[in-house]
Order: C-alpha cells, then sequence, then structure tokens
C-alpha cells in the first residue's frame, strides 16, 4: 500500500481550499440567474430546504468517505469506493470521480480563460465608449479562435494555454500550492464580491436611463427575495433547486473526497464539512445575489434582466454596465468583478487536478511534476474543441454529459453506496470520529432516506431529458451532414408559426409574434406578455435558401438547400472524446487492480 | 424593497452569515488535537 507523504499544512488552509472548490463561477453567474429563472423569491425557499437535506448530506458523506478511504492510502474515488466495499465493479463507478474532473477543467479552465483575458482588457480600456450591442460583440469575436481583439493570433487559444499552465504549475507544487492559492484566492474574492454587492445594493435609480427610465437596482434584489409561495409547488423549481445543489457545493465530482483523504484520520471533518459549506452558501447567497442582478436592474431594468439572465451576462453585459461609472472606476470595477470569477474558478479548477494526480501517484508512483503535467495535457486535449468548436455547441455538450448528467449518476451512486452498502451505522461513526461538533441525529435519517429519494427523483427525472440529448431529438438538424436545413424551434410556443419577412439568395428573417415574462410591481408576481420577434438564419455558399417572403413556417420545415455540416457533427465527435476518455480512465483503473494483485495489496 | 422580500432576505442571509461565523469561528478556537503516543494508537483501524 502506498502511503501519502502530503497532508494539508493547517485546518484553515484545508478549508478556504475546500471553500475555494465549492466556490466557483456558479456562485456568482449561475445562482442568480436559476434564481431569475425560477421565479425569484421562491427559488430561494427550496434551495435552502436541499441545503439542508441534499447539500449537507452529501457534504458528509463525501468527507466521510475521503478521509475513510485515505487511511488505506487511497486518494482518488476507484480505490476510495473499493476501500469501502468489497466489490469488483464499484472502483470503476469511482471512475466518474476522475473522468468528470479532467472532463470538466477542460471547458472551466476555457471561461477562466475568459476571466483573465477580460481583466487585461479592462486595465487597457478597450470597453471604453464601447455601446451595450459592441460589448456583446466583443464577447462572440473572442470566441470566435479565427479573430483577434489584441493583435495577439489565436488569441482565445493564448489565454487558453497560460490558463492551463498556471493551472499546472500550481499544481506541480502539490497541496501546498493549493492551499497557499487558497489562502490569497478566497480572501480578496471575498473582498472583491463584498465591494460590488455594496455598490449593487446601494446604486438604486441613479442608473436610470432615457432608454430604460425605469431601471431601478432595488427592484432586482425585490424580485430575488419576494417569495411567491404558490409556485413551491412547481416540480421544475424543486429540481432547478436540487441542481444548483450540485454545482454550488461540486458534490458527486470527486474532488471533495480527494481533498479530505489527506485529513488525518483522527481529525475533525464534520466541524470542518459544514463550515466550508455554510462559507460557499454565504458567498452565493449573500454576495452572488447582490451583484449580477442588481446592478444589470439598476441600468436596464428588470424586465430585461428577467429575459435576457443567462451566463453571457457576466461577459456581455457587465464591462458595459461597469463603464457608466466612468473610466477609472470602470477599470477598478472590472478588475474585480473578473478577478473574483478569476479566483472563484481557479480554486475549483485546482481541486480538479487533484484526483488525477493522487490516483496516479497511489497506483503508478507518479510524482507530483508528472502527475500535474500530464494532467495539464489530458485537459489541453480534451478541451480543444471545446474552444475551436463553442460556437456548434461543443462546449455546451460538455457542460451537460460531464458538468451536468455525470455528477447526478455519481453522487446518486455513492448515497446509495455509502448509506445502504457500506451501511449507515458505519457511515455515521465515520463521521463522527473526532468530530468537533456534535451532528444532529436527524441528519442520520435524512442521510438514510431523504438523500437517496431526493437524488433519485433528480436522476429518474431527468432520464427522459438525457434520452433526448443522446439521439438528439432536441434539434430537427439531428444528422451530421444533410442536403437540407430545417427551422429550429426558435419560439417560446411550441406550434408557433412564423412568416419569412426578408429573404436573400444566402439569408432569411422570419417575423413571428412570441411571448416573455414580464414581473408586475404592483402584484409582485410574473405575467406573461407577447411582442413581435424576428429571427435571421445565416447561410454559407453552397447553401440557398428555399422559402419566399412572405411564406408561412414551422419548426421543422425545410428553409435552405445545399451541403450542410450540422452542429450535431462537431457535438459527436466532443462525446467521442469523452467516451474514450472515460474508457482510459477504466483501463488504467484495470492495470491498476492487476499491479495490486501482484504487489498482494488487494483485499477482495 | 416590500416587507415580505425584505423579511425573506434578513431570514436566510442572516442564518447563513450566522451559521459561517459560528462555524468558523469554532474552527480557529478549536485546539488542535494531540499527537497520538503509542504505536498502538497510530495503527490504521483494520479493514
Amino acid at each position: 500500500m502506498s502511503k501519502s507523504t502530503e497532508s494539508w499544512g493547517s485546518r484553515v488552509g484545508l478549508i478556504l481550499a475546500m471553500a475555494g472548490n465549492a466556490v466557483g463561477l456558479g456562485n456568482f453567474l449561475r445562482f442568480p440567474v436559476q434564481a431569475v429563472q425560477n421565479g425569484g423569491g421562491t427559488f430561494i425557499i427550496p434551495y435552502l430546504v436541499c441545503f439542508v437535506l441534499m447539500g449537507i448530506p452529501l457534504l458528509f458523506i463525501e468527507w466521510s468517505s475521503g478521509r475513510y478511504g485515505g487511511r488505506f492510502g487511497n486518494h482518488s474515488t476507484p480505490y476510495i469506493l473499493d476501500s469501502m466495499v468489497k466489490g469488483r465493479v464499484l472502483k470503476y463507478i469511482g471512475v466518474f470521480g476522475i473522468f468528470t474532473n479532467i472532463a470538466v477543467v477542460s471547458y472551466y479552465a476555457f471561461i477562466e480563460s475568459w476571466t483573465m483575458s477580460y481583466v487585461y482588457h479592462s486595465v487597457i480600456g478597450t470597453f471604453e465608449g464601447l455601446s451595450q450591442a459592441e460589448v456583446a460583440q466583443f464577447f462572440s469575436s473572442y470566441t470566435d479562435v479565427t479573430q483577434s481583439t489584441t493583435g495577439i493570433p489565436y488569441e482565445a487559444i493564448v489565454f487558453y494555454v497560460i490558463c492551463l499552465i498556471i493551472n499546472t504549475y500550481i499544481l506541480s507544487k502539490g497541496l501546498g500550492g493549493v492551499e497557499k492559492a487558497a489562502k490569497i484566492g478566497m480572501p480578496l474574492l471575498i473582498l472583491f464580491g463584498a465591494v460590488l454587492a455594496v455598490r449593487g445594493l446601494t446604486l438604486g435609480t441613479s442608473g436610470a436611463s432615457e432608454a430604460f427610465p425605469l431601471a431601478n437596482a432595488l427592484d432586482g434584489i425585490n424580485f430575488l427575495w419576494t417569495p411567491q409561495y404558490d409556485s413551491l409547488l412547481s416540480p421544475k423549481v424543486w429540481l432547478a433547486a436540487a441542481g444548483q445543489m450540485f454545482f454550488t457545493l461540486s458534490v458527486g465530482m470527486g474532488t471533495i473526497h480527494c481533498y479530505a483523504a489527506y485529513v488525518k484520520s483522527r481529525d475533525d471533518i464534520a466541524l470542518n464539512s459544514v463550515s466550508a459549506g455554510f462559507m460557499n452558501e454565504f458567498v452565493e447567497v449573500v454576495l452572488g445575489s447582490a451583484v449580477v442582478v442588481p446592478i444589470a436592474a439598476g441600468y436596464l431594468g428588470l424586465d430585461w434582466v428577467i429575459n435576457n439572465a443567462g451566463f453571457g451576462m457576466a461577459f456581455q453585459t457587465m464591462p458595459y454596465l461597469f463603464q457608466q461609472w466612468g473610466p477609472a472606476l470602470a477599470m477598478g470595477a472590472g478588475v474585480m468583478w473578473f478577478g473574483l470569477l478569476f479566483f472563484a474558478g481557479i480554486t475549483s479548477s485546482l481541486a480538479m487536478g487533484t484526483p488525477w494526480m493522487g490516483f496516479m501517484r497511489d497506483e503508478f508512483g507518479w510524482g507530483r511534476n508528472k502527475g500535474a503535467w500530464s494532467f495539464g495535457l489530458l485537459a489541453l486535449i480534451l478541451g480543444l474543441p471545446t474552444v475551436f468548436f463553442f460556437k456548434q455547441g461543443v462546449f455546451d455538450d460538455y457542460d451537460y454529459w460531464a458538468g451536468t448528467v455525470s455528477l447526478v449518476a455519481f453522487a446518486f451512486f455513492e448515497v446509495i453506496l455509502f448509506s445502504w452498502i457500506f451501511g449507515i451505522n458505519k457511515g455515521w461513526d465515520e463521521l463522527n470520529r473526532g468530530s468537533d461538533i456534535k451532528i444532529p441525529l436527524f441528519f442520520k435519517f435524512v442521510m438514510k432516506y431523504v438523500t437517496p429519494v431526493l437524488l433519485g427523483f433528480v436522476f429518474f427525472s431527468s432520464l427522459p431529458d438525457i434520452y433526448d440529448n443522446l439521439t438528439h431529438k432536441n434539434t430537427y438538424n439531428n444528422s451530421s451532414f444533410a442536403d437540407e436545413y430545417y427551422a429550429e424551434k426558435f419560439a417560446s410556443e411550441e406550434d408557433f408559426e412564423a412568416v419569412a419577412s426578408a429573404v436573400t439568395e444566402t439569408s432569411v428573417t422570419f417575423a413571428f409574434t412570441n411571448t416573455r415574462m414580464k414581473y408586475d410591481k404592483v402584484a409582485s408576481k410574473m405575467i406573461e406578455e407577447t411582442f413581435e420577434d424576428s429571427k435571421t438564419y445565416e447561410f454559407e455558399k453552397g447553401q440557398r435558401v428555399t422559402v419566399k417572403a412572405g411564406d408561412k413556417v414551422k419548426a421543422g420545415d425545410v428553409i435552405a438547400k445545399g451541403e450542410f455540416t450540422n452542429a450535431v457533427f462537431y457535438k459527436n465527435i466532443g462525446r467521442l472524446m469523452l467516451l474514450i476518455l472515460f474508457g482510459f480512465i477504466c483501463i488504467l483503473v484495470y492495470v491498476a487492480y492487476n499491479k495490486r494483485n501482484r504487489e498482494g495489496r488487494v483485499s477482495n | 424593497m416590500n416587507t415580505s422580500a425584505l423579511i425573506l432576505m434578513i431570514v436566510a442571509q442572516g442564518l447563513i452569515i450566522g451559521f459561517a461565523i459560528y462555524f468558523f469561528r469554532k474552527v480557529l478556537n478549536t485546539p488542535p488535537k494531540a499527537e497520538p503516543d503509542s504505536f498502538s494508537e497510530n495503527d490504521d483501524e483494520p479493514r
């Protein structure tokens, strides 16, 4: 059995590293968007309930499993699970705990590289004098690898590679490097977040303009916190709240297991886990809710936020809003905003490197340098398709399979394993070993019955969506190569009808009636309104539009003919790469098993 | 802000801030555990 020579330098360092692992881009970008899209104030109630019934129990389970496995010299999920329960198959379920990290970091580092690049652009004043549309266009140009905004050729790739190198370098310094990064990154992140949150909370109506005369930051805060109790009965809202728990706490990934495996067997994990968990909640609920939504509502109005809330707001809207504060403050705010996103990102991406490094050291004796640089190389190979084919949806596809489905599946398996196969009594004893707090017995019941049921609900209710994604049923252009192009469902209603309003040889614009949500301030509730919308399709050489002006078109109708390579083709390449990675790690686990067998280290 | 939004915000954020500070202070104030001083105490648990 290989024994770890590494351990955490200090308890505060461990908690900051764990909190840094959990605090990610999602705290500032995903949480407020989820809240806006799921009824504002309604969302916070199921969210907090899910934190108690799913988040905290999963933290307990992963910390306990990790420390238990670490006692036997295992620092990654394949052999952590193997040490918990005798059974040949379980180590292959543990493959998720390495696979997810490499797959997620491959595209996550791309977002991280945007934040680095945007810090640079904030400092040199790129966004000065740009309109909102121009700032949004800048993002579009930046993610197109053939364009350059600085004169550096393939700029997006250059920043991406630099970002991976920084991650890899810190990882090559071992746990000490990770701990140091967390000790610098987390306090700065909280400081930057607090400054921006104060600005968001005090902006009021000072950002109202001729274009948005009713803009008021307080509307954003009001909307985020007004409870609408009738939505509490909506399964969609509960599912969204449960889903947010995975992203925010970084559970179901294998990183917590790995970090906890370096905790000494007699040291506390109960207090550490809740402390790191609540630190993450502080950043998300207190700071995360007070930046993007209030500031955007303060300049563009709440209705704009409700209809445009999305991940892109951070890069497409915030730099424009900061410009309204004058050049000097805009630079400071840009550095703080993108700086805090960078720190949130890097403390998470560093965590994603440790399971691979732990596994290769435990099983094949690889040193820190070899482990870190091989991780960087794997992430680069896997990540390049997300950079090159970002606009074809490969990035989103990775996020769906590796960053969503994989997390839910692994979390569901591990909670069943811990509470029912390893046994809740043994698990409870492990959690309480060396504990500095007394955990209420209520959690033992929750971990055995409630959390598995909740996770089962999330997992099984996602299966139809997983099937649709797998079979490309969510698009009409679902073959890799085709000689016809079909109109997608671009209106909110399923059975909409659009009229071709402007047609050329290679482009067509459709006009149609769409619906959007609006917040009724007086009644404090969302209402739906209709409006006239349009959608333009641009085609390339060798493709020609087949509809004429005035033609009526529905989703699935042919609108162009020629030679088409659809986005599905690029997504299939990405999926193949993810499958190869999963298979590769399975083979490594099998080789490691045989090696352990030869060395007499297999106990089952 | 309307009253119900204000109440929900203060209660939710107050609980989270309160627990976060309480647990982190407990971490800072809890003395580190003494190292095991005998050979047998230092053994790993049997599987």
